[in-house]
């Protein structure tokens, strides 16, 4: 479903990613796994083409995403739903119209329908009376579950997680953790998933990649991972706690 | 050979950001034919650029006109010219004044906000967000700040000239007793048409310059809280000193 091939991307000087190859198959739950600043997010962003590589490729449903022209690739990120980092709600929209925005741009339903299905939609992330707020009125937590809710409404076939866990109390983590669980059995969607939080990536992950100075260094389904042999992986597995700590910071 | 190579990569940069806004510029004008039509988006931005800045353009436009009548008046009193101080009024708020004024008070408080909204949208990942929903940013943020500007920028400029026109008549007539009659023969005399229109054309063309250079920087910011407020600052300066450079050329074409 998802190939990426000889991925490098640099920055000025900072080159980022150094040869990512990776593939995702229909259906599998993929969780990309990578200390802070090591280029997961900005790996994240290639697949949907919200950055271009300087060098490789990214094939979707066996279509190159650098050769899609913009309606073609308008058209593909509609089977797209993508949770960010720091949920980037839409600041100047209410709760329901940032859920419904997918909807309501295609025009094609009532305002008043939209607003229906986009409360529906917060019921399945664990939200209720919140549709009249505005994002700003929101906890960190709130508005992670706003943004699946945005990212899942249209049904999208490939869901892409920027740290879906980070920054919530481990609590919500597990809950965020479990809708992740049920949207892979409910829609059947292809997702990857971008953490440092191990107990998240074991939960969800039917194969976990290790991305470490710009490669991936290791993929494994999560009972392999947690067997590993490789010294990065292994002290990453142990340390993860603190370098998600690292990263609370950042999402709050 | 160091100040050659510095200058030369200054200039290559000042190409290169040239090259950027143009590109801004030719989506944003490939996105307005595209369908839909986001009358919704550009009603909202309308108020926002318009409405919103009418205090600002009212208070500048009448102090200006009466600055202008009074300066006017007592110089032109040194050769007994006094009575044509509406004429010296009514060519400069058309000409020159109403369209320069109201589109530096643009530039400062519309310019910076469309800087500061847009780099912020672009450091928290909402535009990011916007593609991700399959939604063209050009088209979403930039295309009615543009239209709007294009048309209100103008508007208000007429706003302006009346205004600053009746800051002079206040001057003239009430403080310095001139009759009414007067001063509104010497407004009229010589003013012609096309130093209305010519003025609504640089106000026009400025609109266009602020709108499109704020959302520039904001659309292309980087690096955080810090990049929203460069974003703003420059977009400020940015707007300020293509209106005045723009507007010597623009008058050196039109009137000379
Ligand atoms: N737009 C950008 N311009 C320059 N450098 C960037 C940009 N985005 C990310 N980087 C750099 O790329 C590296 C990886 O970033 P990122 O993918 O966000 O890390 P993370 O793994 O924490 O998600 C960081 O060193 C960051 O500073
Ligand atoms: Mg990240």
């Amino acid at each position: 479903m998802i190939e990426i091939i000889d991925l490098h991307k640099s920055f000025g000087k900072n080159h980022v990613l150094q040869g990512v190859n990776l593939k995702v198959d229909r259906g599998e739950s993929m969780v990309v796994m990578g200390g802070s600043g090591s280029g997961k997010t900005i790996l994240i962003k290639h697949i949907i083409r919200l950055l271009r590589p300087d060098s490789g490729k990214v094939i979707v449903d066996g279509r190159d995403m650098a050769e899609l022209n913009e309606k073609e690739l308008y058209k593909m990120r509609k089977r797209f739903g993508m949770l960010f980092q720091s949920a980037a709600l839409f600041d100047s929209l209410s709760v329901w119209e940032n859920v419904g925005f997918a909807l309501l741009r295609e025009r094609q339903m009532k305002e008043s329908d939209v607003k229906k299905i986009a409360i529906e939609e917060l019921k399945v992330v664990g939200l209720t009376g919140v549709e009249d707020l505005m994002p700003s009125e929101l906890s960190g937590g709130m508005k992670k579950r706003v943004g699946l809710a945005r990212a899942i409404i249209h049904n999208p076939e490939i869901l892409l997680y920027d740290e879906p866990t980070t920054g919530l109390d481990p609590i919500l983590a597990n809950t965020i953790g479990d809708l992740i669980l049920e949207l892979k059995k409910r829609l059947s969607v292809t997702s990857v998933t971008i953490t440092h939080d191990i107990q998240a990536a074991y939960k969800i992950a039917d194969r976990i990649a290790m991305l470490f100075k710009g490669r991936i260094i290791e993929t494994g389904r999560p009972d392999e991972i947690k067997n590993t042999t490789n010294p990065v992986v292994r002290q990453f597995i142990s340390g993860g706690l603190a370098a998600s700590g690292e990263d609370l910071e950042e999402v709050v | 050979m160091r100040s050659i190579e510095s200058l030369g990569r200054y200039i290559i940069r000042f190409l290169e950001e040239f090259g950027r806004i143009a590109s801004l510029l030719y989506s944003t004008i490939k996105q307005i034919f595209t369908h839909p039509f986001d009358i919704k988006g550009i009603l909202k931005q309308m108020v926002e650029v318009g409405i919103n800045s009418l205090p600002v353009v009212l208070i500048t436009a009448a102090f200006t006109g009466m600055a202008l009548a009074l300066q006017t008046y007592t110089g032109f009193a040194r050769f007994g010219a006094e009575a044509m101080v509406g004429f010296v009024v009514a060519i400069s708020m058309t000409r020159e004044l109403g369209p320069v004024l109201t589109a530096i008070m643009i530039a400062g408080r519309v310019g910076a906000a469309m800087a500061a909204e847009l780099s912020t949208m672009r450091v928290t990942e909402q535009i990011d967000a916007l593609e991700s929903l399959a939604t063209n940013p050009v088209k979403y943020l930039v295309v009615p700040r543009f239209l709007a500007s294009l048309i209100m920028v103008p508007a208000l400029t007429v706003i302006a000239a009346i205004v600053g026109i009746l800051g002079g008549y206040f001057i003239v007539v009430v403080v310095f007793g001139v009759s009414p009659a007067v001063y509104w023969h010497w407004t009229w005399v010589y003013t012609e048409w096309k130093d209305i229109y010519f003025g609504l054309i640089k106000a026009f063309f400025f609109g266009g310059c602020v709108s499109l250079l704020s959302c520039y920087k904001g659309f292309y910011s980087a690096g955080g809280a810090e990049g929203v407020g460069k974003a703003t600052t420059s977009a400020v300066v940015f707007s300020i000193i293509a209106i005045l450079i723009s507007n010597y050329f623009l008058s050196a074409l039109m009137f000379a």
